[in-house]
């Protein structure tokens, strides 16, 4: 019941006029910047950021919460209307989305995917209310060998996991580490890979980091290879269900975040995997086999609602362990350390009004979503018209003033533009760009770990594996680390029984 | 020294490895550089996860040179605008480049509002926008919108520079 009384309290944080603004304002934005094609939510997150700055933190992360799930809402819009997903939890909302879409259906298919993110959030949020207090409070007695355990897991499980090349993951998460070792070392002052440039010693800022891999990267690579005629997005009228497919629908709402929120909160890759786990469990229930494929509600429902309830997932790691499992995770994580804010089974106790008004202000920005989305999607639907040069000039624009708004340095301009030169040859060279984020984001706190643990056991190794929880988190890494050695082994003797 | 360059051709990702195994290295010599004086203290001194980091990038190149001639390949990046059918347009990449650098030398002097409309106008044109008229209007307007709304709403400073000392 501890958890109830601190919600309404969070709820009195969350519904004072400003702060009902800030959400307002992070959900219209979110979902604009979102709808926008090219735009992902890791990068409409990552160019907002500087939007905060001015803001306290309570304020700024309760719009922070309304960009993240406008932006998620905005993506599937997108995806609907123009059958081109940006990014991978999307595609799944393009499959029977497009098709609804194409045959007059588009209304229907944006307030199935509308009120899909509606229910997954809602449920996904209550999940989170119930379960991260829980977490939290175990997580507190975990040591130095423990984090570093998890730390572990989340290197090879984003690189092993996601993508379709280890090397090229395990590439990507070596890039990461090596920009955050960058700056003074924590721990005796040293200068490392500074080159005796002063700028360089206080490291290279997370927020540039992302800005310029997600943001820089993609325009200059979207640049490389701009499609010279853009697709046409289709016209959409407002959104309604007819009372038949509520009836076909409101099933697969409830199933979804059975299927995303527990996928949410383990470092396996955010929406990705749950959207599309639900897509083939619909399908498989469905009365309509022979529709999907060519347009059926459930197949846009069920995934919608999964990818936000995966959404709340990935907050109950993000917030009670300082994990973030996906690259908007990653990018909340970042914004957090700019307050000075370290997110951990401590934020609870130390931060009470912060979190509380937060997952308050969850709620809120759904009612919100739901309320604005519905009426506004005509003009939502307008936003995927505009000339591709203005959109990629503005990221341009846009990225510039998040990264000169983090100092006031020129040279952090320079950094940004440099590391989306690093980000445009990832994507050049099929490099994926969410490990060497979470490089950056944990390897600092993982060395940290890594050093307190071997303090305290006197430099004995064992002292890295002297808890049961470490233990069991190391054999999962193994497990994953084996997994395809397994499955060749399992393949090969197929063939030779054959 | 024709088998070579046919081996060589159409495998530009070696240069991926190559420059993994440079960046390893820089890594492994800065690690090793270090004032050995101050790493005394405790059994982890500030050299050991970048040495780890360093001979990990090493193994990494390595491996990735070998997946790379075995005929492995990393998957270019797709999307919403992008076309892959089409070979890539370095030059629009390297004008980009430019008009960014552009801007990070002139905010100084010319303060973001110039200096903000100017990037949006260069990158615009670079992106293949032809309008003589709306391109610049819509740059000034951004700029100068975006500076008013950090500068005065959000308590984000940006430098007005000369145009806000006339104004």
């Amino acid at each position: 019941m501890d958890s109830l009384t601190s919600l309404i309290d969070g709820f009195g944080t969350a519904l004072t006029p400003i702060n009902l603004l800030w959400a307002a304002i992070g959900v219209l934005l979110g979902t604009a910047i979102g709808v926008l094609p090219g735009i992902g939510p890791a990068m409409a997150v990552a160019l907002l950021l500087p939007v905060t700055y001015g803001l306290e933190p309570t304020g700024a992360f309760i719009m922070f919460a309304g960009i993240y799930y406008g932006a998620m809402f905005g993506g599937s819009t997108t995806s609907i209307l123009l059958n081109t997903p940006g990014e991978s939890a999307a595609v799944v909302a393009a499959i029977e989305g497009n098709p609804m879409a194409k045959s007059g259906r588009g209304a229907q298919a944006l307030a199935a995917a509308a009120i899909g993110h509606f229910a997954g959030g809602m449920i996904g949020t209550t999940l989170l209310v119930v379960l991260a207090p829980t977490v939290a409070a175990l997580a507190v007695d975990i040591g130095a060998p423990d984090y570093l355990a998890l730390m572990v897991l989340a290197f090879i499980a984003v690189t092993s996991v996601l993508g379709s090349s280890r090397i090229r993951g395990l590439a990507s998460l070596l890039i990461g580490l090596t920009i955050g070792l960058v700056g003074l070392d924590q721990m005796t002052g040293q200068q490392r890979l500074t080159f005796g440039s002063l700028q360089l010693a206080d490291g290279i800022d997370v927020v540039i980091v992302a800005v310029g891999l997600f943001a820089i990267g993609e325009a200059l690579w979207v640049a490389a290879h701009l499609r010279r005629a853009p697709g046409e997005a289709i016209p959409v009228g407002r959104p309604w269900l007819g009372r038949d497919d509520v009836k076909r629908t409101w099933k697969s709402w409830l199933r979804g975040p059975a299927i995303g929120f527990p996928f949410g909160a383990i470092p396996a890759g955010g929406a990705e995997i749950p959207t599309f786990l639900s897509y083939v469990t619909e399908k498989r229930l469905s009365k309509h086999k022979e529709q999907f494929g060519k347009g059926a509600i459930e197949g846009v429902a069920g995934p919608e609602s999964a990818a936000s309830a995966s959404a709340a997932g990935t907050l109950v790691s993000m917030l009670t362990l300082g994990l973030p499992t996906t690259a908007v995770a990653a990018v909340m994580l970042a914004a957090f350390q700019q307050y000075g804010i370290q997110p951990g089974p401590l934020l609870f106790e130390r931060e009470p009004e912060l979190v509380w008004g937060l997952i308050a202000s969850l709620f809120v920005g759904m009612v919100l979503l739901l309320a604005l989305n519905l009426p506004l999607a005509p003009v939502w639907a307008k936003l995927l018209r505009i000339p591709r040069p203005y959109l990629y000039a503005g990221i341009l624009f846009f990225a510039a003033v998040g990264a000169y708004a983090v100092g006031g340095e020129a040279l952090d301009l320079v950094v940004l533009l440099v590391i989306g030169l690093i980000g445009l040859g990832m994507r050049r060279y099929g490099l994926p760009v969410l490990p060497a984020v979470i490089g950056v984001i944990l390897g600092p706190a993982a060395e940290q770990q890594l050093r307190r643990a071997l303090q305290i056991s006197d430099g004995s190794l064992t002292g890295l594996v002297n808890t049961p929880f470490s233990v069991t988190v190391y054999a999962v890494v193994l497990v994953l680390l084996a997994w395809p050695l397994v499955r060749k082994a399992a393949r090969r003797t197929d063939r030779t029984t054959v | 020294m024709t088998t070579v360059k046919s081996v060589l051709r159409g495998r530009s990702e070696l240069g991926v490895g190559a420059l993994l195994f440079l960046l390893g290295v820089l890594v492994l010599t800065d690690a090793l550089t270090l004032d050995a004086d101050v790493a005394g203290r405790g059994p982890v001194g500030p050299g050991t996860v970048p040495l780890v980091v360093g001979c990990g990038l090493l193994v990494v190149a390595v491996l990735l040179t070998v997946d790379v001639l075995r005929g492995g390949r990393g998957e270019a990046e797709g999307g919403e605008d992008v076309d892959l059918a089409e070979p890539a347009d370095w030059r629009t990449v390297l004008l980009l480049a430019g008009v960014f650098l552009a801007f990070a030398v002139l905010i100084g002097p010319l303060g973001f509002p110039i200096a903000g409309a100017l990037l949006f106008w260069g990158a615009a044109y670079a992106l293949g926008s032809r309008h003589l008229h709306r391109d610049p209007l819509i740059a000034a307007v951004l700029s100068l919108l975006t500076y008013a709304v950090f500068d005065q709403l959000l308590g984000v400073p940006l430098p007005g520079g000369p145009l806000m000392g006339v104004i």
